[in-house]
């Protein structure tokens, strides 16, 4: 954000020893610290942390490792609901990065000195760069249908959801594809200063994207675009580029969680993996604060988003609840989340303590 | 000749063009389909079209009334399941009358859309975050009935489900026959009815329909309340074609249904478009399923690239046509 929009809001915060209550991120932050309270009345060892064979063990490791995909995910369609736009195409192109990566490297059984190994189909690195370059891909033909076709963005991802699947089952022949190649475990299971690998790869696509959005003005275009984008147009913002370019982004992300995935479940279930993710990214990002109309975004909340979900599928397996109630448990956040949300909400509660006061 | 040549500009234009593609379309799919394999020229692969998709053409009624409003309904796929998990246990658990749990189902899927359609109306939220939470509550209510598929082995539910009404060339399932009673139902609302001129209205410019005086916020609850009753129906519709329950019924139906929807000709902005569209579009996508099922050597999927494919083109193809039939 620029300085001279942050100045009136500082001296605000002066005057107003409350104005933390209303920071954007006070609501996403609050939900997670009542969900970890709650962990922490009813799960004995929720906190506790250990250090086993050099690797950091213990409940909250486990939700952060786990979350890894989702917040990955979350962050790319953060830029993307900025721009007014949504991507439900996330799922298919985890299936499809995770497929194109799992069929490359494959692993076939070689005697090495006397010792059964696996090796790589082709070197891993070029397994990789195609899996990322076929999510590269896929977020090209969503941005060239939504800036370029000027699509409902609805649609335009609707399109790649219905078929990308069906590629990827295309590349496995239809068959889960199984991965016995250890190095690309790493990926998703390995550890490195002991805290799972993967954590660190979220933390680097996240500062990047911090870094280009708070310290350029793309920041400042994304929510000029989500805006008004006809305004931003006119102002000289180039908006078709902008938002294309948020469509790439967006699948990149997910070609990592795909990636992810893969690798952690050791096989690439075209037909299953990442199944409903683009709905818990989008749930991620408003649970986060993020509104769906475009504008204002905020990345650390659509982080916390994908931690809140994360910890709300922990919690509920943990206390021995049957895993279905957690679509129950989910949808109503959601439509708290909403009504939180919703300015008639606001209004309607202002209005009934007005009538009480007077 | 200059007559000929505005008429030849002019026929893309009008609001029947993409509606006629796909009738187009459906027509080439069943001529290149009889071409290919004899057997496929027969009636009764036709009415087989119409039987094995019954649910989701009146799903795809429901889901064009929201369409042309201007929202999505993404629940209809759970609430269809959900449909089908209550009927399953009122019958075989509660053992109540078929009549009685048909009933029961249809007023709740009603009443869970028109619930949905109030969240959106008087609280202004998104219709696609709002029929998102359905769906996962829809899903979630339907494994808190039960995990496992329940049998139904209801005399009622039986019989209609083994009933054939015999047609000249073969034979239709009651469902079927339903299905298209509520496309007619759904045509006439649209186009006779002041619902479905508001409808229409509101789906073109809420604001403008809202200064005309028409009654926006009861037309788009009950639009919602529609697509409920529909998806229930077509709940029903399922459990006589499967004859079980379950919570992994009809996975993706809301995909299916929307891209009937878009096929058939509907505009996805709303405002445009046909409910008669959702049978081209239901028979299109039968179509190709059948076609893939004839061929036998071509994988499932491809019935989903084909899908894709299609609703890129027909997307592109209103895009281009959309500003200047507009």
């Amino acid at each position: 954000m620029p300085l001279d929009l942050a100045a009136p809001i500082e001296h605000a915060e002066r005057r107003d020893p409350w104005a933390w209550l209303r920071h954007p991120l006070f609501r996403p932050v609050a939900a997670l610290a009542i969900l970890l309270l709650v962990d922490l009345a009813l799960i004995p060892g929720f906190f506790h942390l250990e250090v086993k064979d050099g690797h950091l063990y213990g409940s909250l490791v486990d939700i952060l490792n786990r979350a890894a995909p989702l917040m990955l995910a979350a962050l790319g369609m953060t830029l993307v609901i900025a721009t007014r736009g949504i991507d439900i195409s996330v799922g298919a192109v985890v299936a499809l990065s995770g497929t194109v990566a799992a069929v490359l490297i494959g692993g076939t059984m070689v005697i090495e000195n006397g010792v059964p190994t696996y090796v790589s189909r082709i070197p891993m690195g070029y397994a990789l760069a195609a899996s990322i370059g076929a999510a590269l891909l896929c977020g090209a033909w969503n941005g060239v249908l939504v800036a370029g076709l000027k699509l409902q963005p609805i649609v335009a991802t609707l399109i790649l959801m219905v078929a990308g699947r069906g590629l990827a089952q295309l590349f496995t022949d239809g068959q889960i594809v199984t991965v016995y190649y250890k190095p690309f475990f790493y990926l998703g299971s390995g550890y490195l200063f002991g805290l799972p690998f993967a954590l660190y790869v979220v933390a680097f696509v996240a500062g990047l994207t911090a870094l280009l959005v708070k310290k350029t003005a793309l920041g400042l275009f994304i929510q000029a675009v989500g805006i008004n984008p006809t305004a931003a147009r006119l102002a000289g913002v180039r908006t078709a580029t902008l938002v294309f370019s948020v469509y790439v982004f967006c699948s990149a992300c997910a070609g990592v969680a795909g990636l992810m995935i893969c690798s952690n479940i050791k096989s690439a279930d075209a037909n299953n993996a990442g199944l409903l993710l683009e709905l818990d990214a989008i749930l991620a990002v408003t649970l986060g604060g993020t509104q769906l109309v475009g504008g204002t975004f905020s990345l650390a909340g659509s982080l916390i988003g994908a931690l809140i979900i994360q910890t709300l599928t922990y919690t509920i397996y943990s206390l021995g609840v049957p895993p279905e109630v957690n679509m129950v448990v989910k949808s109503i956040v959601v439509f708290l989340v909403c009504l939180a949300q919703s300015e008639q909400v606001h209004a309607l509660f202002a209005r009934r303590a007005k009538g009480s006061t007077a | 000749m200059t007559r000929t040549l505005t008429m030849f500009r002019a026929w893309p234009a009008s609001p029947y063009f993409t509606s006629l593609v796909t009738v187009a379309l459906l027509l080439a799919l069943l001529v290149a389909g009889s071409l290919a394999y004899p057997a496929f020229f027969a009636r009764q692969v036709f009415f087989n079209l119409l039987i094995d998709n019954a649910f989701l053409l009146v799903v795809a009624v429901g889901m064009g009334f929201v369409i042309l409003s201007g929202g999505i309904d993404l629940s209809v796929g759970s609430v269809l399941a959900l449909a089908t998990m209550i009927a399953a246990w009122l019958l075989e658990v509660a053992h109540w009358p078929a009549w009685a749990v048909i009933v029961t189902v249809l007023v709740l899927g009603a009443a869970f859309g028109a619930a949905m359609g109030a969240m959106i109306h008087f609280f202004k939220l998104q219709a696609f975050i709002v029929t998102l939470a359905g769906m996962f509550l829809a899903r979630g209510l339907c494994y808190l009935i039960s995990i496992a598929s329940i049998t139904i082995d209801n005399p009622t539910f039986v019989a209609i489900s083994r009933a054939q009404l015999p047609l000249p060339g073969g034979f239709i399932s009651p469902g079927a026959l339903i299905a298209l009673a509520v496309l007619g139902a759904g045509i006439w609302l649209a186009h006779c009815t002041a619902f479905g001129r508001a409808v229409y209205a509101i789906g073109g410019n809420e604001q403008s329909a809202s200064m005309m005086g028409l009654p926006v916020a009861r037309t788009r609850v009950l639009v919602y309340a529609l697509s409920g009753f529909c998806a229930a129906l077509g709940g029903v519709l399922f459990a006589f074609y499967m004859l079980s329950g379950y919570g992994l019924h009809a996975q993706g139906t809301e995909l299916d249904a929307i891209a009937a929807v878009v096929i058939g000709g509907t505009l996805l902005a709303g405002g445009y478009g046909y409910i008669a569209g959702a049978l081209s579009g239901v028979l299109v996508l039968g179509a190709i399923q059948t076609l893939i099922a004839f061929d036998g050597t071509l994988s499932s999927w491809w019935t989903k690239i084909v899908i894709g494919a299609l609703l890129f083109v027909f997307c592109v193809v209103q895009r281009v046509l959309a500003p200047r039939g507009k």
